[in-house]
């Protein structure tokens, strides 16, 4: 069975550093895959892999069966993968529902059309709307992206993505910054899409992991030193020694 | 029909506009006209700096290729501006095609650069044009007929001149809203994103740069036949910088901003060198002042003034869907 | 093309390029650590000519004229870094580009009014007059040759300072990483001030050495600055090593494409290729490294 995303022993390396090192990891259709480790890791190389923005130095990226390693970034957009980014990444000067409306015009063949205003067009709108209205910011939808909440812009973010129809997210730590009450809806919000997208989710929220995540990689160095589900990873040894660097209780990563 | 208060603002100015030939004097509707082919020139700079995100410091050499354009046309016998001024505004784009190509897949500080030493390269291919005067360019012996109408009259020339203004930037202000509009104004705000979401940033700055160059070059087609001249200090890196200028003298990202910095621009000068013969030693600082000093161009100022920001209407959802065909 | 013709190109080249490279090292330090746009810089190659005519005129010796021009540039170019510069390091490079134009715009018409429109002529200093023989049969400006081995001397200088004392530590670790010498405590202000009046100073110096081979006038400095810019983008922005190799290449290329050109395609379209040329190669460049040769890291 192919994979909907699959990495073949993908190698980058900084100068003398080796920041992705023989990575190989899937994510079935439909699963939710969750990379975790320590900060400096890779795992921000590695999703920069993933989406284009830098090229491995070796290995092969597929996507649905299809080799992507050489693809542009919004070429991969277009095929179905979608992403967010883990620090905002928005289009402050557009309103919320412009932001997810845009998303939304990228899925058309191309955007050469010079007259109408997109303002009026119903069949970016509607859908923008109805995202919004789905991750629970619809009252914002007139609001300037640039002046909107930090939490407020993580839901942006994740709408920007749905807005593209993609067949798989890339979520690099969706919850990043989040308070309680948010973190709450976050998670609400990931269990509602789990199932309807193949997912690989970066994140540090340890609650987040366990309760949401199929499968669990851990990315210590550039390396995947561990991958399995949740007990599995939970009990394995060599995850607690690199991830903690000694011998404790496998507890919540600093935030 | 109740007019907002910036409808009114723009049918003043239109009225001001096109007044000035009333007031008699040659001078003045030549000096309007010049502001006219400027701001034009300065609205295609705009394009690229206010809405595409794109510091350009070669503009002017589209507006060159555009003059030169019509003054070879014009010397070599053709003289109806219905074929010359597209063929300027051609020959721009063709240039642009070139230019674009190369300096678009650099960013920020090499695009600067890169964009300043292509304009120079058509410069000094300008002075080089023995045939056509070299570095002291060549005189035009008459304007550009329109359809067989005469533009050797002042006041009529301004008023085709004035109406082509009122065209590109009716059509500039429908080309900013519009889908294409909404892509470039996203890539000004984050590329990154655009291409994360599917659009491939390049073909539209691609795009964008063609279409102010083709304005830029209808500038230069114009400014070929108010002077009737042509040399390469239309092309110089300088004129680029004065195009700059008056994109934030008025208020970059704004339709209305680059003919009203264009106004401003021409204005002090002319108030400046009349006073002294070294204006620009005051010229200089005023623009540095301008940057360092003051956050807002003269456009937005007055807009904010007036009250006559554009509303943004809140959406009401519409039933139904008016169709996706264009 | 004569052996002779051939040499004697080649060292113009050199000579040229390395003029280049002390124009380039101002503009690309400037921008590798401040992050700023100076257009500005060719009004200082300009004002080193100027005011190195100023000081001949007043002690009516070379050796004076030389230190005492230098001050001037640099006392001029620690205003303009205090005044104009430091409010531009937060801005953006659309400030930056505006406010350094508004400056050359101002220079260019500063030096007509101390000096007028005609332009002014500096003649070599006699113990530099005439030619030498570097080839059999190879007849050389010593004048040239002056300038080239001052030009490598400022290089090795500045290698020498780079690589060896804390100002140059600095540098190369303000290019990389700002942060960490602002946590340093050490006065990011001052290292500013330095690294701007160094890139003035080698500036000031081009402009000093050029002026007996040109005329010093008005708006002298701007086609300078031009085929800086082109030595920066072919180099890479930010990299010293870059601006040489980039200034040697369109030193020299530069020299060879008005020479031969003419002769291979006729007066007309040579001419127009020559003007092209430089833009050219940097287009060639471009077309295989979209920043350059040797870019920094972090463009």
């Amino acid at each position: 069975m192919t994979a909907m995303l699959e990495t073949v022993h993908l190698y980058k390396s900084f100068g003398a550093l080796q920041v992705t090192d023989d990575v190989s990891i899937t994510v079935e259709e439909g699963e939710v895959h969750a990379l975790i480790g320590p900060n400096g890791a890779g795992k921000t190389t590695l999703i920069g892999q993933l989406t284009g923005e830098l090229r491995p130095d070796a290995g092969h990226i597929r996507f649905d069966g299809r080799d992507i390693t050489g693809l542009a970034t919004a070429d991969r957009a277009r095929l179905g993968l979608a992403r967010s980014f883990q620090i905002t990444s928005i289009f402050p000067s557009f309103t919320a529902e412009g932001n997810v409306s845009l998303a939304v015009q990228a899925t058309e063949k191309h955007s050469f059309r010079f007259w109408r205003p997109a303002e009026t067009l119903e069949r970016l709108h509607r859908p923008a709307r109805q995202l919004l209205r789905q991750l629970g910011i619809v009252e914002r939808a007139d609001t300037v992206a640039g002046g909107m909440a930090h939490g407020e812009h993580r839901q942006l973010e994740i709408a920007m993505a749905l807005a593209t129809n993609p067949r798989m997210l890339l979520l690099d730590e969706p919850m990043a910054g989040l308070g309680s009450e948010e973190s709450q809806a976050m998670l609400e919000l990931l269990a509602r899409l789990k199932g309807q997208y193949s997912i690989l989710l970066i994140e540090h929220d340890m609650d987040v992991v366990f309760s949401l995540a199929d499968r669990i990689s851990v990315l210590v160095n550039g390396r995947v030193i561990a991958s399995g589900d949740g007990e599995a990873i939970r009990n394995d040894p060599q995850v607690r020694i690199a991830y903690l660097g000694e011998d404790d209780e496998f507890g919540e990563a600093d935030a | 029909m109740t007019l907002s208060r910036r409808s009114i603002l723009y049918l003043v100015l239109l009225a001001l506009a096109l007044a000035v030939p009333l007031l008699g004097n040659t001078y003045y509707t030549r000096f309007a006209t010049q502001i006219a082919m400027y701001g034009m020139a300065a609205l295609a700079v705009d394009l690229l700096l206010g809405y595409v995100g794109l510091i350009t410091f070669g503009q002017a050499a589209f507006v060159g290729v555009g003059a030169y354009v019509t003054g070879m046309l014009t010397v070599a016998g053709v003289h109806d501006a219905l074929i010359v001024w597209p063929a300027a505004i051609l020959g721009a784009v063709a240039f642009a095609l070139i230019i674009g190509a190369l300096s678009l897949r650099t960013e920020g500080f090499q695009f600067i650069m890169v964009t300043l030493a292509f304009a120079q390269m058509v410069y000094y291919i300008a002075q080089s044009l023995r045939s056509y005067g070299g570095d002291n360019g060549f005189t035009i012996p008459r304007r550009n007929t329109l359809a067989g109408m005469s533009l050797a009259n002042h006041t009529v020339f301004y008023y085709v001149v004035l109406a082509l203004l009122v065209i590109v930037m009716v059509v500039a202000a429908r080309l900013v809203k519009s889908e294409f509009g909404m892509v470039i104004r996203g890539r000004r705000d984050n590329e990154r994103r655009l291409a994360a979401i599917g659009f491939p940033p390049f073909r539209y700055k691609y795009a964008a740069f063609l279409i102010a160059a083709g304005v830029a070059g209808l500038a230069g087609a114009l400014m070929a036949n108010h002077a009737r001249f042509v040399s390469p200090a239309i092309l110089s890196w300088q004129v680029s910088g004065q195009l700059l200028a008056m994109v934030i003298l008025g208020s970059a990202g704004t339709l209305m901003g680059p003919i009203f910095g264009a106004a401003i621009y021409l204005v002090f000068q002319q108030v400046l060198s009349d006073y002294t013969d070294h204006w620009m030693i005051f010229f200089g600082p005023l623009i540095v002042a301008r940057v360092l000093f003051v956050k807002e161009g003269l456009w937005g100022m007055l807009v904010r003034a007036l009250g006559a920001q554009e509303i943004r209407a809140p959406r009401r959802p519409v039933a139904t869907d008016r169709g996706a065909a264009e | 093309m004569t052996l002779a013709l051939f040499i004697e190109q080649v060292f113009n080249g050199i000579q040229f390029g390395l003029m280049l490279f002390l124009m380039a090292v101002g503009v690309t330090l400037v921008f590798g650590i401040m992050r700023v746009i100076n257009l500005a810089h060719g009004s200082l190659f300009m004002v080193g000519g100027y005011f190195m005519i100023a000081a001949f005129d007043a002690t009516h010796s070379y050796v004076l004229a030389v230190p005492l021009a230098l001050a001037g540039v640099v006392v001029v170019a620690a205003v303009l870094e205090i005044l104009v510069l430091r409010p531009l390091y937060s801005r953006g490079h659309l400030d930056q580009v505006l406010a350094t134009f508004g400056l050359t715009m101002f220079f260019n018409e500063a030096v007509v009014v101390i000096w007028g429109r005609v332009p002014l002529n500096l003649a070599i200093p006699p113990l530099l007059a005439g030619h030498i023989e570097i080839f059999p049969g190879v007849s050389y400006p010593v004048y040239r040759l002056a300038i080239t081995g001052a030009a490598i001397l400022c290089g090795a200088l500045l290698y020498l300072v780079i690589r060896f004392t804390r100002l140059g530590a600095l540098i190369r670790a303000g290019s990389d990483k700002r942060e960490i010498v602002e946590a340093l405590g050490i006065n990011i202000g001052l290292l500013y001030t330095a690294v701007f009046g160094l890139g003035a100073a080698l500036a000031g110096l081009a402009g000093m050495m050029t002026g007996p081979l040109l005329s010093v006038e008005s708006g002298m400095g701007d086609p300078i600055l031009i085929l800086t810019l082109v030595v920066i983008v072919i180099g890479g922005s930010g990299s010293v090593r870059g601006a040489l190799v980039g200034a040697l290449l369109v030193g020299v290329f530069d020299t060879f494409s008005r020479v031969m050109l003419p002769r291979l395609f006729g007066l007309s379209a040579g001419s127009a290729l020559v003007g092209m040329a430089v833009y050219v190669l940097m287009a060639v460049v471009l077309v295989f490294s979209r920043t350059g040769l040797f870019a920094a890291h972090r463009g």
